[in-house]
């Protein structure tokens, strides 16, 4: 697994605080955050592969501090977003997945087979030709999830992957998340997901106010928002 | 170009796209200095067979063609009008042997293969970033749908609203929407190991 450390993170929007002084060590395996909209979570994750820098303290992976290391660090950390409209670059399905082989300088045929498995793996291997941009929603997460996956990160980042998304899609999505093997952290309002995570991190006002199992944390996030 | 790749597995398929992108480069220059409509004539028929020897449907080769002829159905008359009907037909006929050629090139190539082929053509060039040229090719591309459902996402909001005959109730949500997904799309690429 891998070794995230958050050392002191601050982070500010304008006047705003997002994030105030965060110590974080996370090296479980599936990590769940939650918290209100505007409560930093989304920021805190985004920290982890060098998206937001932050003006404080220092975000370390495995070692190496993500603002000197970004790009060896983006290697190792896979990010799916919101919205995967924003994250399909070419146009059709295939291309759309070997575009994150792309900085990995791979001989033609070991990018080509590792697309197909991952097309395989998540689905999309009839879609392959299809054009990205016409897929639905829950195919366009799933081809997000294809295109992290292809480049064999040690840790995936998922910010509210499904809320986007209809029941039966973000269903299908939460199943894929849960069979990575990789280090997975997801920062959700879908609190059912997280209930077999080993670990839960709540977040209110830019600061963690909870840091525990799924039970206390998702129990004390249920009554805070009730 | 737009997902507008016929998959298939014809001698135009498997053409490597540098080469192909050379050809037609030649052709349609070629064709622009053709002054006869038998010669004219001539690169049309042997156009519409590389469709057929590609298998390429012909409701997908109308639609590479198709929009074409609402500009010639202007310019012909006009051309015919003021040059005379002699220049008129082998301009239609040259347009549309250059377009019918630029679409089966579309159609027969992906588009990664396109950007390897301009970024293979750019390479040797001094002070360009022929990786740059081709990601930024892929992002006009890929541009299009993007800003489509933008705008009818808009429209739709617009209709809901009952603000049919308001511009500024176009303009303003569609230049937000598309400044935030550039900025999401920033982050996507950033993600995906783009300024690797």
């Amino acid at each position: 697994m891998g070794d995230i450390r958050f050392e002191g993170v601050s982070h500010h929007f304008g006047d705003d605080a997002v994030l105030r002084d965060i110590d974080l060590t996370l090296t479980e395996q599936r990590i769940g955050v939650v918290g209100a909209n505007g409560s930093g979570k989304s920021t805190l994750v985004r920290l982890v592969n060098g998206l937001v820098s932050p003006q404080a303290g220092r975000v370390l992976v495995d070692g190496q501090d993500v603002a000197k290391h970004a790009r060896e660090v983006r290697r190792r950390v896979g990010f799916i977003f919101t919205n995967p409209d924003t994250q399909i670059v070419m146009p059709t399905v295939r291309e759309d997945v070997a575009f994150s082989l792309r900085r990995l300088k791979l001989p033609a045929t070991d990018a080509a087979a590792r697309v197909d498995a991952a097309l395989e793996r998540f689905g999309l291997d009839a879609l392959a030709d299809r054009a990205a941009h016409k897929l639905s929603g829950g195919q366009k997460q799933l081809l997000a999830l294809a295109a992290v996956l292809v480049a064999e990160p040690s840790i995936v980042i998922a910010d509210e992957p499904t809320t986007l998304l209809d029941g039966r899609n973000a269903r299908i999505v939460t199943e894929y998340l849960g069979s990575l093997h990789q280090q997975l952290i997801v920062v959700t309002h879908q609190l059912e997901l997280l209930e077999d995570f080993e670990r839960v991190i709540v977040m209110e006002d830019g600061r963690v106010v909870a840091d525990d199992a799924p039970g206390p944390a998702l129990e004390l996030y249920r009554a805070a928002i009730r | 170009m737009n997902g507008f790749y016929h998959p298939g597995r014809s001698l135009l398929h498997r053409m490597p796209a540098v080469a192909k992108l050379l050809t037609l480069i030649v052709t349609v220059t070629v064709v622009a200095f053709l002054r006869s409509p038998e010669a004219l004539g001539i690169a049309l028929a042997v156009t519409t067979l590389l469709f057929v020897v590609a298998g390429i449907p012909p409701r997908l080769a109308l639609r590479a063609v198709g929009p074409v002829f609402w500009v010639l159905l202007i310019a012909v008359p006009l051309n015919g009008w003021l040059v005379g009907w002699d220049s008129a037909v082998i301009m239609a006929l040259r347009v549309v042997t250059v377009v019918a050629l630029a679409g089966l090139f579309t159609l027969t190539t992906t588009v990664s293969a396109v950007l390897g082929a301009v970024e293979t053509l750019l390479r040797p060039l001094p002070r360009v970033d022929a990786d740059r040229v081709g990601l930024l090719l892929a992002l006009t591309i890929r541009a299009i749908p993007l800003l489509s459902e933008i705008v009818g996402s808009v429209f739709e909001a617009r209709r809901a609203r009952g603000v049919d005959r308001s511009l500024r109730a176009i303009a303003v949500p569609v230049i937000v929407r598309s400044l935030q997904s550039a900025d999401e799309l920033g982050d996507a690429l950033i993600a995906r190991g783009v300024d690797d």
